[in-house]
């Protein structure tokens, strides 16, 4: 599995080349690399459907204290979204070959298409936590990428950058999730973990970790009020859209939830808050979907709905829950993908995707509009199609909830009744009724862009008509894998007459009434409420946030980086005193026990002439000779001070330096006015406090460290070694040019690069030319 | 234990860091070289002050005769010496250049182009509240 995932990220990498070679035909030899996977995956089917599963694994980081597993591992849940992901990214890449063939983008686009199909396959397949984390981010970070592809406009700019920042930081909180439960349980590996979920629900950092990891789940998957980067994010490309979002990606919170739901799950906190938020999310995106006449908008909410049944499905946490979970994730990856391929092709072809605006297709593309009914009919929940076997079973579970059946079956019905009337929109209006002048001359679209759609919707009939296929090979392992426990169950398309049935006559005919009167509807006042309340609120909350973030920012760089050197000099040793101030006072504390008794007559009258060229140089602010000659005197006596104490290599080398110090910045004065102060009093003050609490901590850290023991074992090694080893005598010779020798190369490379800098700071004129 | 001598170095910090606060640049320049004076005596007295003997090997002898000062301060201040000389030569140049192409010392003024004086930091951050995110 690594190899596939490696091979996948690296022909990803080379495929603007592979498109040089084949030019129009790039789609079809790139699609062999996912109809590869998709082969590779199925092939372990039979294997997984025997209730086994398959771990791979592969040392990535090795340390003592942590190491990460670049793992795989195989069960129904992760072959069920491997198989979506490989087996509609066979059918996306041959479709936006077709879709966008003339663009110059189209490589840029394969490679990106590529490495996300590698990343979200990470995702699904990945064992250790670090490692779905990895792929996680890659997912949002290629989203980025997909959702900007035209960005020379602004607004895919501005939908691409939301998309990264809400599923980033929700990454970023699943993250921390990830890694607390990874601490409080000692296990990184998934399949280890699924073991672990009862020591995870009673530790003491369940909820934190919970909602950490529903964090990252809930803005992946678009649950409201995270719901709104999804619409907007549908400025990508098409086959973006049908892929990303739709297909795969933001099923990657639902994929994370029912992976994690045999850890996590069975508390009550998990059925109300995944439930809840799955249910709300349902609830209001289905009628925000009737509130729109763009087709992929409308297409957009309805995914958003999906998503909510999802999550609400596992909210409910019973067997039958798991089962529908996977039966309407498989259902809706095939009627979905069909349905946006379709929205694509019509956009495409007739140069617009508002409903209004279309018509009577169904002559002109009559491949198109096979595929779009049998799929619409699919989203619809209508016999004999797999759709109406995925909504029966929601149903049913929906009735089973342990926690206020009647209140969710309601829901769901209320939704599903929006759904219907969107699958008749987004059939209906474009390819039925009476032709349309549409801004393009509408032709079928070619085999690349058809063959997807035509192919997902006959996989719609097959399964509707003969579920036993993939039930107890594809489908019960994967519900049982989030049960957490093997699970027996067959799918059928016939139940007899019973309640489920009975609510999706029901269903359909609440939805044909509503797709009746949807023109007036849209139009009314409840619903502009609705659309504004729950779709543009969020987005200007997020812009609220946003531009927030901003001001601080700018707030923040106005008063710490005002351009003003002196304000940056002061906070900087402001924040330095405090620093050192505070951990000086609170680790160690103040010593204080002067003693001038050893004190010898050189030393007073050296500090004396120190402390008065000190005033010298302050007092004589206005001439700056005098101040130069009062530093010079400083440094002469320090020269003086080393001597004194057995350091006559460092006076020496102070004494030399010092004067040349001197003649350098009378050479520079020479040159440069005389500058008057111009600071208030207040600043010189405050300066002065500054400079004063400077010094004062400079001393009392001497005292503090001169007062702890001396451990001599370096400077005696030096001692020790430095004639047998080094054959010199004066120690501190020794150390410089021999013991670290390396250092003083490096000092001698420092100076003469200044030496250059100098030079070229004085000889060199602007342009590059030598000053005369 | 010296006492006087961090005294000294506390006294020498402070000229500095008051000198290095002044807008003349030539005036923060000489805050610069009393600051890395001041650090050096700061080292030299962390090393321990015991004695006048220099860390030196007499003739025919393989360790320097007890007590010697402590080499190891001594290496790594004179190192500091050198790379502070080298520091203030480059800082001096930059001083003398920037006001042959700016016309001043003064740091405050130092925020306006002569050839572009609309794009001065202080007028310009209203910007970023008007990029579009």
């Amino acid at each position: 599995m690594l190899i596939m995932v490696a091979l996948i990220f690296g022909i990803a990498l080379m495929a603007p080349w592979i498109f040089k070679l084949f030019r129009e035909k790039t789609g079809w030899v790139l699609a062999l690399l996912p109809l590869g996977s998709f082969v590779y995956l199925l092939s372990w089917m039979p294997h997984i459907a025997d209730g086994n599963t398959v771990t791979q694994s592969t040392a990535w980081v090795n340390m003592d204290f942590f190491s990460v597993n670049l793992s795989f591992y195989l069960d129904g849940l992760s072959l069920m979204f491997g198989l979506i992901i490989t087996g509609i990214g066979t059918f996306i890449v041959l479709y936006g070959g077709g879709y966008l063939s003339g663009s110059a983008y189209l490589p840029r686009f394969y490679s990106a298409i590529l490495l996300f199909m590698g990343s979200m396959l990470g995702v699904v397949i990945a064992d250790n936590l670090i490692s779905i984390f990895v792929f996680w981010e890659l997912t949002s970070f290629t989203s980025f990428l997909l959702i900007g592809f035209t960005h020379e406009q602004e607004n895919s700019r501005r939908s691409a950058l939301m998309a990264l920042l809400v599923t980033g930081i929700g990454g970023l909180a699943m993250l921390a999730g990830l890694i607390l439960m990874g601490f409080a349980t000692g296990q990184w590996e998934v399949s280890a973990l699924l073991n672990e979920g009862d020591i995870v629900r009673e530790h003491g950092l369940y909820l934190p970790i919970l909602l950490l990891i529903l964090a990252g789940a809930f803005t992946k998957s678009a649950q409201f009020p995270f719901s709104f980067w999804l619409p907007a994010a549908m400025v990508a490309p098409t086959p973006v859209s049908a892929y990303l979002h739709s297909a795969t990606m933001v099923k990657a919170g639902v994929y994370l939830l029912a992976r994690m739901h045999p850890v996590l799950g069975f508390t009550e906190t998990w059925m109300l808050l995944v439930g809840g938020f799955g249910l709300a999310t349902l609830l209001i995106s289905a009628w925000l979907a009737l509130s729109y006449t763009d087709m992929k908008q409308i297409l957009a909410y309805s995914t958003v709905m999906s998503l909510g049944t999802m999550m609400m499905l596992i909210g409910l946490g019973t067997e039958l829950a798991m089962q529908a979970l996977a039966v309407y994730v498989f259902s809706h990856a095939m009627y979905k993908g069909a349905l946006f391929m379709v929205a694509g092709a019509v956009d495409h072809e007739a140069g617009t995707r508002d409903v209004l605006k279309l018509g009577g297709l169904r002559a002109l593309m009559p491949i198109s509009a096979a595929a779009a009914a049998v799929a619409a009919l699919s989203m619809a929940g209508i016999p004999p199609l797999f759709g109406f076997v995925a909504k029966e079973i929601v149903y049913e579970a929906s009735l089973g909830a342990t926690l206020w059946p009647v209140l969710i079956i309601t829901v769901a019905v209320i939704a599903n009744i929006a759904i219907v009337a969107a699958s008749a929109i987004v059939v209906l209006r474009p390819f039925f009724g009476t032709a349309v002048e549409t801004p393009k001359k509408a032709h079928e679209a070619p085999l690349s862009m058809w063959i997807g759609p035509a192919m997902l919707a006959a996989l719609s009939v097959v399964f509707g008509v003969l579920p036993f296929l993939i039930d107890s090979a594809l489908m019960l392992p994967a519900a049982a894998a989030v049960w957490g426990a093997p699970l027996d169950f067959y799918l059928s398309l016939w139940h007899g007459i019973n309640l489920p049935l009975i609510l999706s006559i029901l269903t359909l005919a609440g939805g044909i009434l509503v797709y009746r009167v949807w023109d007036p509807l849209r139009e009314s006042a409840p619903m502009k409420v609705w659309q504004s309340g729950f779709a543009d609120y969020p987005v200007r909350g997020y812009d609220a946030t946003v531009n927030g973030m901003l001001s601080l920012a700018g707030w923040q760089t106005r008063v710490l980086q005002n351009g003003l050197i002196s304000n940056y000099l002061s906070t900087i040793i402001i924040t330095a005193l405090i620093a050192v101030g505070y951990t000086f006072l609170s680790r160690s504390g103040l010593v204080w026990n002067p003693s001038f008794a050893d004190v010898t007559i050189y030393e007073w009258a050296l500090s004396i002439g120190i402390v008065a060229s000190l005033g010298i140089i302050l007092a004589f602010g206005h001439s700056r000779l005098t101040m130069i000659v009062g530093a010079g005197i400083v440094g002469f006596g320090l020269a003086l001070i080393y001597l004194i104490h057995g350091a006559a290599d460092l006076a020496m080398t102070q004494v030399l330096v010092e004067t040349l110090t001197v003649i350098l910045v009378v050479l520079v004065l020479i040159h440069v006015p005389k500058l008057k102060e111009v600071r208030s009093t207040t600043t010189r003050v405050r300066d002065g406090v500054i400079a004063v609490a400077a010094g004062v901590l400079m001393t009392l850290l001497i005292f503090a460290v001169t007062a702890l023991p001396f451990d001599a074992f370096i400077s005696e090694f030096y001692a020790e070694a430095s004639y047998p080893l080094a054959h010199g005598r004066n120690i501190v010779n020794v150390i410089l040019v021999d013991f670290r020798a390396l250092d003083t190369m490096g000092e001698v490379i420092v100076v003469a690069i200044a030496g250059l800098a100098v030079y070229a700071l004085i000889k060199m004129t602007r342009h590059g030319a030598t000053q005369k | 234990m010296d006492t006087i001598l961090p005294i000294i170095a506390g006294a020498i910090f402070a000229s500095g860091i008051y000198l290095l606060l002044r807008p003349s640049l030539i005036l923060t320049i000489i805050g610069i070289i009393l600051i890395s004076n001041s650090v050096n005596l700061a080292l030299f007295t962390l090393g321990r002050i015991s004695t006048e003997n220099p860390p030196l090997i007499a003739a025919g002898s393989v360790m320097p005769e007890v007590p010697f000062a402590n080499p190891l301060p001594q290496a790594l201040i004179l190192t500091a010496i050198v790379i502070g000389f080298g520091l203030l030569a480059f800082a001096l140049a930059l001083a003398y250049r920037s006001y042959k192409e700016l016309g001043t010392v003064d740091q405050d003024q130092l925020l306006k182009d002569p050839e572009d004086t609309s794009t001065a930091i202080v007028n310009n951050t209203d910007n970023t509240e008007k990029r579009d995110v």
